[in-house]
Formats: C-alpha cells, sequence, structure tokens
C-alpha cells in the first residue's frame, strides 16, 4: 500500500473521531449556567438513592443533570422517619432519652445532652460540676468519633478505601470507652436529669490518657495520609463553594459555616456545661468549598483532644448527678436503710419525675451545627411536646445551591463533606 | 437573651412599628424572652426583628396546645449572632383556620428566610398548619398519600396496622401496592 492511498475509515473509527474531548463547559459553549438552549443538551433527570451507599443512609435525590452538569437536586427526605418525637410525648421524661438518641445515631450523647439541659432547665436543677466535666470528656469523645466516621465513610467515597478501616480502628477504642463507662457502646444512656448515671469506673481515666496520647498523633497521619494524595485534593479544593452570607439565610450552622470563615460556636458563644472552663481553638476555614469543610472537621478532632485532656485534669471530686431526689434515683446503698429513699426511688421509677410547666428551647453544639431541643410541659410526668432542631436537617437544604453547575462527581464529594446523618433528618 | 425589661422593650417597639393590636402577649420563663404575635403579620415581625439584629433563623416549630385554645402554635427562634441573643416568636392558630403566613419566599415586603423551607413544610405535614405564600408546601417526612397530621395530640399511637407481605392485601384494600398488582398480574 502506497502512503498516499487514504486507507478506508471503518465506522467504528469515524464515530469515535466525532467524540471531542473538550471539556463539558466549552461543548456547552456559550450555555453556561443558564441552561435554556436544550437544541443540543438535553436535561436528564436521574433518581440517585434512596439506598446508594454515597447518600450515607436512605436520602433520595432527583438529580437534574445537563450532560454531567447538575442543574437541579431535590432531596426526598423521611425514609427513615419513626416518629421519634411522638413517641417521647408517650414516655416519662428520663425514659425519653434513650429514644432521642436514636434519632442522630452517631452523636447520641448530643441528642440526650440537648434533651437532658432543656429539662434541666425547666426544672431549674444545677448539675454538679463533676458531672458536667463528665459529660464534657463523652461529649468531646463524642465528636470526635462522628468526625471518625465522616472522615472515613467521606474517603471511601473518593475512592480511598484503606482511611475508612484506619478510621474505624480509631473509633472502636473510643466505643470501647464508652463501653467501659456506661455498659453500651452506642445509645448509651449515659447522660441523666441532673447529671451523669454513673461516675467513671476505676481504670477510665488510665485508658482514656491512653487514647489521648495516640490520637493527635492519628489525627496527624490521616490529615497527611489525604493532604498528600492528588486525587483527594482535586475532588475537594475550589468545588462547590458557597458563601457564610448564604450559609446563614439556609440556617446552616457548624463545620459548614466554619469553613466558610464564621467562627460561630456555641461552645465558645454561649457555653453550657462548663466549656467555658477549657481552651480551645475554632477552626475556621477561608475559601468555604469542600477542602475546607474537610479540613475544619479533620482540625476539629485536634481541639476535642484537647478539651478533653482539660477536663480530665480538672476533673472536680463531688456527686456525679444532683442530689435532689426529686430528680435523681437515690444511691444504691440508700435502698436498704431510708424509706424515704426507697418512696423517692418508688415514684421516680414508676411515674417519674414531674416538670412544671413551660417551654424552653436549648441549642447545643454537635458535631453537625446546632442542635436545639425544644421540649414543652405541661406539668405532667411526661413531655407535651420534643422537639429537634436537628442540623442535619437543615443543613440538607444547602445541598442545591451547593452543586448547581457543578459536575455530578462533585455533588458526591459535597453530599460526603455535608455530612448528613439521615436518622437525624428523618427523626 | 433580652431581659424581661429588655423584652418589653422590644415587644413596644413592634406595638409602634406594626400596630397596637400585633403583639398579642409576652413571656419570660427560665431567662427566655417569647413574644406572641398576630399569624397573618409575622413576616412583619420578623422582619423587623432581623432589623434589630435577630437576623438568624435557627428554628421553626409547631406544637399542639390541645385542649387549650387558639390550639395549634408555631415557634420562630431567632438569634442574633453578634449579641449572642435569643428571642421566641410564637403564633397561635384554632385548628379550624390553621393559617399562617409563610416566612420562606422573598416578597415584596422584603427578603425572606430560606431555611425555613423544610421547616414550614414539617409543620404542615406534622400539625397541618398551611402556610400561605410558601412555594413548595408538600408533606415531608410522612409518605404523600397519608391522612392526618400525626403530631396533633388527639392523633393515636399505634393506631395504624404495620404492612407486612401477609397483610397489605388487608391494609390496602383497593390493591394499590405494587407488590399487590404484581401478584394479581401473576396470576393472569
Amino acid at each position: 500500500m502506497s502512503p498516499t492511498e487514504q486507507p478506508t475509515m471503518s465506522e467504528y473509527r469515524r464515530r469515535e473521531q466525532s467524540i471531542t474531548l473538550a471539556p463539558v463547559e466549552e461543548q456547552l459553549g456559550a450555555l453556561g449556567d443558564t441552561g435554556t438552549d436544550d437544541s443540543t443538551h438535553e436535561l436528564l433527570t436521574l433518581n440517585f438513592g434512596p439506598h446508594h451507599p454515597a447518600t450515607h443512609g436512605v436520602l433520595r435525590l432527583l438529580v437534574t443533570l445537563q450532560g454531567e452538569i447538575v442543574r437541579d437536586v431535590k432531596p426526598i427526605i423521611g425514609y427513615v422517619h419513626t416518629g421519634i418525637e411522638k413517641t417521647a410525648e408517650d414516655k416519662s421524661y428520663w425514659k425519653v432519652i434513650p429514644v432521642v438518641e436514636r434519632m442522630d445515631y452517631l452523636s447520641y450523647y448530643f441528642n440526650a445532652m440537648a434533651f437532658c439541659g432543656a429539662v434541666e432547665t425547666l426544672l431549674e436543677v444545677d448539675v454538679p460540676k463533676r458531672a458536667q466535666y463528665l459529660r464534657v470528656i463523652h461529649l468531646e469523645l463524642n465528636r470526635i468519633m462522628s468526625h471518625l466516621v465522616w472522615l472515613g465513610t467521606s474517603a471511601l467515597d473518593l475512592g480511598a478505601i484503606s482511611m475508612f478501616w484506619y478510621c474505624f480502628r480509631e473509633r472502636e477504642k473510643i466505643l470501647d470507652l464508652f463501653e467501659m463507662s456506661s455498659g453500651q457502646r452506642m445509645h448509651t444512656r449515659y447522660f441523666q436529669v441532673g447529671g451523669v448515671i454513673e461516675d467513671i469506673p476505676r481504670g477510665f481515666a488510665e485508658k482514656l490518657r491512653g487514647f489521648l496520647a495516640e490520637m493527635p498523633s492519628r489525627v496527624d497521619q490521616y490529615r497527611d495520609m489525604l493532604n498528600g494524595n492528588e486525587i483527594v485534593l482535586q475532588r475537594l479544593r475550589g468545588t462547590c463553594p458557597l458563601d457564610a452570607g448564604t450559609l446563614l439565610s439556609l440556617g446552616v450552622t457548624g463545620p459548614l459555616l466554619r469553613a466558610a470563615g464564621n467562627p460561630w460556636d456555641l461552645r465558645k458563644a454561649d457555653p453550657y456545661s462548663s466549656y467555658d472552663d477549657f481552651e480551645f481553638k475554632i477552626p475556621v476555614g477561608t475559601a468555604g468549598d469542600n477542602y475546607d469543610r474537610f479540613a475544619c472537621r479533620v482540625a476539629e478532632m485536634y481541639e476535642s483532644v484537647k478539651i478533653v485532656a482539660q477536663a480530665l485534669d480538672g476533673l472536680p471530686e463531688g456527686p456525679h448527678i444532683t442530689e435532689d431526689r426529686k430528680v435523681a434515683l437515690p444511691p444504691r446503698h440508700e435502698l436498704a436503710t431510708s424509706m424515704e429513699a426507697l418512696i423517692h426511688h418508688f415514684k421516680l421509677v414508676t411515674e417519674g419525675m414531674r416538670v412544671p410547666p413551660g417551654e424552653v428551647y436549648f441549642p447545643i453544639e454537635s458535631p453537625r451545627g446546632e442542635l436545639g431541643c425544644f421540649v414543652r410541659s405541661d406539668g405532667s410526668s411526661k413531655p407535651a411536646r420534643v422537639h429537634m432542631r436537628d442540623p442535619s436537617f437543615v443543613n440538607l437544604q444547602a445541598t442545591a445551591p451547593m452543586v448547581k453547575g457543578a459536575y455530578i462527581a462533585d455533588l458526591i464529594a459535597t453530599l460526603a463533606m455535608l455530612d448528613p446523618i439521615l436518622g437525624g433528618i428523618d427523626r | 437573651m433580652p431581659d424581661a425589661t429588655g423584652l418589653e422593650l422590644i415587644a413596644q417597639e413592634l406595638r409602634d412599628a406594626e400596630g397596637a393590636g400585633v403583639v398579642t402577649d409576652t413571656l419570660f420563663f427560665r431567662d427566655r424572652a417569647t413574644v406572641t404575635v398576630q399569624a397573618m403579620r409575622i413576616r412583619a415581625v420578623l422582619a423587623h426583628l432581623r432589623a434589630q439584629g435577630y437576623a438568624f433563623l435557627a428554628s421553626v416549630h409547631g406544637v399542639d396546645y390541645y385542649p387549650h385554645e387558639p390550639r395549634l402554635g408555631v415557634h420562630y427562634e431567632l438569634l442574633d449572632m453578634s449579641r449572642v441573643d435569643r428571642i421566641t416568636v410564637k403564633v397561635r392558630v384554632p385548628s379550624d383556620a390553621p393559617e399562617v403566613e409563610s416566612v420562606t419566599p422573598d416578597a415584596a415586603d422584603g427578603p425572606g428566610w430560606p431555611t425555613a423551607n423544610h421547616q414550614e413544610r414539617e409543620v404542615f405535614d406534622m400539625f397541618g398548619v398551611v402556610f400561605r405564600g410558601h412555594p413548595d408546601l408538600r408533606r415531608i417526612l410522612m409518605p404523600e398519600d397519608y391522612e392526618g397530621h400525626p403530631q396533633r395530640r388527639d392523633f393515636p399511637i399505634g393506631g395504624e396496622p404495620v404492612i407486612f407481605t401477609y397483610n397489605e392485601r388487608e391494609a390496602y384494600p383497593s390493591g394499590r401496592t405494587s407488590g399487590a398488582s404484581t401478584r394479581e398480574g401473576a396470576g393472569a
């Protein structure tokens, strides 16, 4: 065959050459974000979830795509709605704690804290200092645990499977500590109205110190592993940013808001449970993109370790729960000797405590933002209304503004960085 | 939190700006300030408080005050982030005409509160409060074809059978479940 002779092109070759490898924006041309010209590109509506590993639960999204570009996202929720708020109205106050713990199943101590805080405000009960410190220790351990699950599953979404095992290795150590102090690994029912159910057992402090000594170097490793990874950086840096003003109008709080540069943190702004006794910093971002959301949460883990260490070192002596016998169960040894203690025990276990009528909204800083518990009491021993303002539920509304105009791959990364917990969203 | 005097000052400002009838009650309880306003004036009240610095709407939730009247309530938890100050705005509506002005959309009288979108839908879903002017007032947590508003106090707990495959025909006699139609299709 002479070189001048044109080889006849096969059908396959001709089709292959018609594929342009230019970026999608160029292919869309002047179309840009307006999406008005649909003569060449039609919109595709894609159902995403509810059973999809990247939705972190049973979240369903109706995604409208133009090529690979997300034009609209509509979240559909309610698949794990179990009516916990309704159930709570049928239980006496101290029996509500286990059910509200199951709302946001990764931050059970926070749910219990918000509920107990609201009831304590209604009762005007003072929580002893030691109980407040014990609460802080468990809250911050829970925050680290929640962030570890987020980090592991988010890295999994981005294609890094080993992070998942590393993060769950540290999480196990925290769950071991929870098991030691309360007997349960998850949904511990450790926080009670007026304090905590039991003092920490012997050996807990040593085990916790061991964990605290190890944890910062572990976070170093995780940070270095992901920060030095080109794929992770390309997936996160500069993708799906949203400014602080828009986030505030959407009610977004927590690490998502702090990543956009607003240092709002209820632990500092409006301290509860003795948070003003501890020194810690609030990590903030600058760009408000997915990378800042990632970096803020990783930096928060170091700060939480610092808070736990300070709370453990400064743990005051004293009772672990209020001495008010109308609220807290009497100690076991009193039951054998004191008739009054027996009566109090009987009244609390059968009827429960009566709470003065009123309404209280008690907000705390959960790993995902402002977790507020609204409790209305009608004076009986059961709450007339329990409502959780769950941060995941409110933050979910920011999904569409974040991902509009981004690639569908960035939708996955953004969803991971949003850290929604469907148990909390649906309640 | 504004103290008891501060709450009365805010209430008086509201009366001066929006008319004497707009504030129906004030309550200072456990260091928390609550002001009750007319349901169809809630947009104006929240806009007024936004100008006073309460620019963050933390939460919108419903309450059923059964057996008291007016029965249903909607609470708006406002937050002033610079002064770290909270105030609760409350509206009460009767259950036979449960209508509240929606604060979600932007309108001629000023910008809305986009965060209220899902939360108003939840209050509608759970209590049946209708938010006038809401852009997309549908159920959010319960199924679309659900009847009743389950968070109301007179809605029974456990009043609904749990659907398994063996009893889905009794529960849905019209045969609208996918499982029933498939089996009928297989039999034909």
